[in-house]
């Protein structure tokens, strides 16, 4: 039985921990944008993308300055790639996005705006990457943790690899220093306020250009880290996080659009979701599978490996057919 | 108006200088292609311009369409036909019945005086139940489908009549769409919408008994005569016939683009549309005056989507192959709002215009931009930085970059298209 157990500690509660919090980090940044500026910024995902590929250069340089150290390059370029990626963040706010406030359009303009920005973000960084797959691990190996728990009266291996825990570690950090910027700061307060109440934020004299800029300072890192964390993980490809920009939406409206902790929630919800729901529970039954009748089936996975992506995407029309405000109450446009 | 002309004889000087540059068989190839784009861009027009409702799922209609027309114009599968396939399928409807039966009673249960949690239960229950009924006899028929036949093939019916079923076949789902998305807000509904076109694109590339999946299926047959029945016929020269089978499909393409322009205009000039843009400029006083908003916007939702699921099934028959991994939201979704934000939305004329004219720079900017490359490529080896790796994959990339560009750029400078929708005022 403990042997089984394992397996879905592996499968699912390590997957789904790693996925949830690539999902949380994405979707604080999409929700922080969401209850300041009031708009969907589809192109997140592909911020993500710059982001890692922003680190991915810093680290080329790192190994041809002949830096290595105990921990992956990559996550000690990690810093520096989420300042770039933050005053890069800033910079396409200010060209493409502020003039549009400024003429008081409608959101739904910005979100399509925010779809032309996506699209020049890919073609960007296929004009100048290519479209092949790189890793960060070229120069160097990428560590697996194998925790024996054999006092536990198991033969399998709790495995783990290194940037899965230093992902899961940093989001923990993010986190916490995201609850204590938005409790116990001046700009943090400002920027709940704005949140709840724009009007009464501003004639209360909270300065807005600076509560804008904080958002994308925040949204712009936290994405840079989200980034290169999964491309850590799994490989940095062009497409990297564009393909689950609609799971990190959909993480952020589960959550409720403009609540932070709503987000990381949310987050958390649809990683484990997608992971299990293409585990295979027959594999828990095992043990007993003497005792099973015959019309048990092999296959218990609620729904295939192919269909991972659209668990999100159900969950998503779910909540909002019905509760439209996430679980935690959102702000509404 | 006259503007508005200057503007179509541009694009006709403009097409001219492509023949003259890309030869006349490709030039045809991007009209017939141009075409059927403006078709989904005037559906799209329909659902934004008349009514402002924010659909993102364009590609998942488009692939409802293709995948339509190929289900009924592919030659029936022998195969299939003489296997339990079939029955199996059968016996897999009735058990979807079953469980829309048993959904509907649940939703419904408020009627029986079942309220509050116990009714949420029910739903539940209901749905995890409908779904174990239908998997337990979807799977085993899909399998032996696989197995024996491949996939269930086509009705081998006139390709028209598969464009019209796309038609339907959208129009039913935005039926579905719409009744669970109207109601929400314009940026929650852009998200669903985007979700639903990447649910359809998930269950076309995986459901292999029904399209084959990622094994595609071609060659789907066209409405007229192909350049191989043309070559059969007598006439021997390859590009003569290439052109005469292009000339024909355009010509039916323009033919019904004629039709549904005509009517789309006169349902916009008329009391329809007035109420339309009345609905979409001020929803809260076109309820208080009676209007049924709710209805009309599912009702616009439903006619766009029908145009822009013939679109997808016109463009599938002229390419001749159902390939699911081929649809991309940047090649099938953007480009198309594209084309309304540049051409024009609310005017027919100006997602027209931008239907053929976006689609024609699109498919040309890619011989040019590996053209300009190959010269800047040139130009750095000659200046000793060396030739730039890779020009032809780098250079596709740069036109999504460019549409990118115009996208932000039209939305900053020219928010109304360059050819603005024209508010009427009483003569």
């Amino acid at each position: 039985m403990m042997n089984e157990l394992i397996f879905f500690f592996n499968k699912v509660i390590v997957s789904g921990a790693v996925l949830g919090s690539v999902y949380a980090l994405g979707a604080v940044g999409i929700t922080l944008i969401f209850g300041i500026l009031r708009f969907a910024h589809f192109a997140h995902g592909d911020m993500m993308t710059m982001g890692a590929f922003v680190a991915f250069v810093l680290a080329s340089i790192a190994s041809a300055l002949g830096i290595s150290t105990f921990w992956p390059t990559g996550f000690i370029v990690l810093p520096f790639a989420m300042v770039i990626t933050a005053g890069l963040a800033l910079g396409i706010d200010r060209t493409f996005y502020q003039p549009l406030r400024a003429k008081g359009v409608k959101p739904v303009t910005l979100l399509i705006a925010s779809i032309g920005v996506t699209l020049m973000i890919q073609g960007l960084i296929r004009l100048f990457g290519g479209v092949q797959t790189r890793s960060f691990f070229e120069n160097e190996s990428k560590q697996l943790f194998r925790f024996d728990v054999s006092w536990l009266g198991a033969s399998r291996t709790v495995n783990v690899s290194e940037p899965q825990l230093l992902l899961i570690a940093v989001t923990v950090i993010a986190v916490v220093a995201l609850h204590f910027f938005l409790t116990r700061s001046r700009l943090g307060k400002g920027m709940r306020a704005m949140a709840d109440n724009p009007s009464l934020a501003l004639v209360s004299g909270i300065n807005t250009n600076q509560v804008v800029r904080a958002t994308w300072i925040i949204a712009g890192s936290l994405a840079a880290m989200a980034g290169t964390m999964l491309a850590l993980d799994v490989i940095l490809k062009p497409d990297l996080a564009f393909n689950i920009v609609l799971p990190i939406f959909a993480a952020a409206i589960v959550g409720g659009l403009g609540q932070a902790y709503g987000a990381i929630a949310g987050g958390l919800i649809i990683g484990f979701a997608e992971t299990m729901s293409v585990f295979n529970w027959a594999i828990m039954l095992r043990p007993f599978r003497d005792n099973l009748p015959e019309w048990v089936p092999n296959d218990l996975s609620i729904v295939p490996t192919e269909y991972k992506l659209t668990v999100a995407f159900v969950i998503l029309v779910v909540v909002l057919l019905v509760r439209p405000t996430g679980i935690f109450k959102g702000v509404s446009s | 108006m006259r503007r508005d002309a200057m503007l179509f004889l541009a694009l006709g000087v403009f097409l001219l200088a492509i023949a003259v540059w890309q030869q006349i068989p490709t030039t045809l190839f991007m009209l017939v292609t141009a075409s059927a784009y403006a078709l989904i861009a005037l559906g799209l027009n329909v659902q934004w311009g008349y009514a402002g409702l924010f659909n993102f799922g364009v590609m998942g209609f488009l692939m409802v369409g293709g995948v339509a027309v190929t289900f009924v114009s592919y030659p029936i599968n022998e195969a299939f036909w003489a296997s339990d396939g079939p029955f199996m399928l059968f016996k897999a409807l009735l058990a979807a019945i079953f469980g829309g039966v048993l959904v509907y009673l649940a939703t419904n249960s408020q009627r029986f005086g079942i309220k509050g949690k116990l009714r949420t239960f029910l739903i539940v229950v209901s749905w995890a139940t409908a779904y174990i009924v239908y998997r337990s006899q979807i799977d085993p028929a899909a399998r032996l489908i696989e197995d024996e036949a491949g996939f269930i093939g086509g009705l081998g019916l006139p390709v028209v009549l598969g464009w019209l079923f796309g038609g339907v076949l959208a129009g039913a789902i935005a039926y579905i769409v719409g009744r669970i998305c109207l109601g929400l807000r314009t940026d929650y509904l852009a998200i669903a919408t985007i979700g639903i076109s990447e649910i359809i694109r998930a269950l076309v590339k995986n459901m292999d008994w029904f399209t084959r999946g990622t094994l595609t299926v071609s060659p789907l047959p066209w409405p007229t005569p192909s350049p191989a029945d043309i070559v059969a016929s007598g006439l021997e020269d390859a590009t003569m016939s290439t052109v005469l089978a292009r000339v024909g499909f355009l010509s039916l393409t323009v033919l019904m683009i004629a039709v549904i322009f005509y009517f789309l205009q006169k349902a916009y000039e008329g009391p329809w549309g007035r109420m339309m843009r009345a609905i979409r400029d001020n929803n809260v006083s076109a309820t208080a005056i009676g209007k049924n908003v709710t209805k009309r916007e599912l009702e616009v939702f439903i006619l766009g989507s029908i145009l822009m699921g013939i679109g997808g099934a016109i463009l599938a028959s002229f390419s001749q192959i159902l390939d699911p991994s081929g649809y991309q939201p940047i090649n099938h979704t953007f480009i198309v709002w594209v084309m309304i934000i540049v051409g024009g939305a609310g005017n027919n004329y100006g997602a027209l215009f931008g239907g053929v004219f976006i689609y024609i720079v699109w498919t040309v900017s890619e011989p040019a931009s590996v053209l300009l490359f190959g010269y800047i490529s040139d130009f750095s080896e000659g200046a000793g930085i060396g030739a730039i790796p890779n020009i032809e994959s780098r250079a596709l990339q740069m036109r999504v970059f460019v549409l990118g560009l115009v996208i932000t750029f039209a939305l900053r400078y020219f928010p109304q298209g360059v050819i603005p929708e024209r508010i009427r005022t009483e003569k």
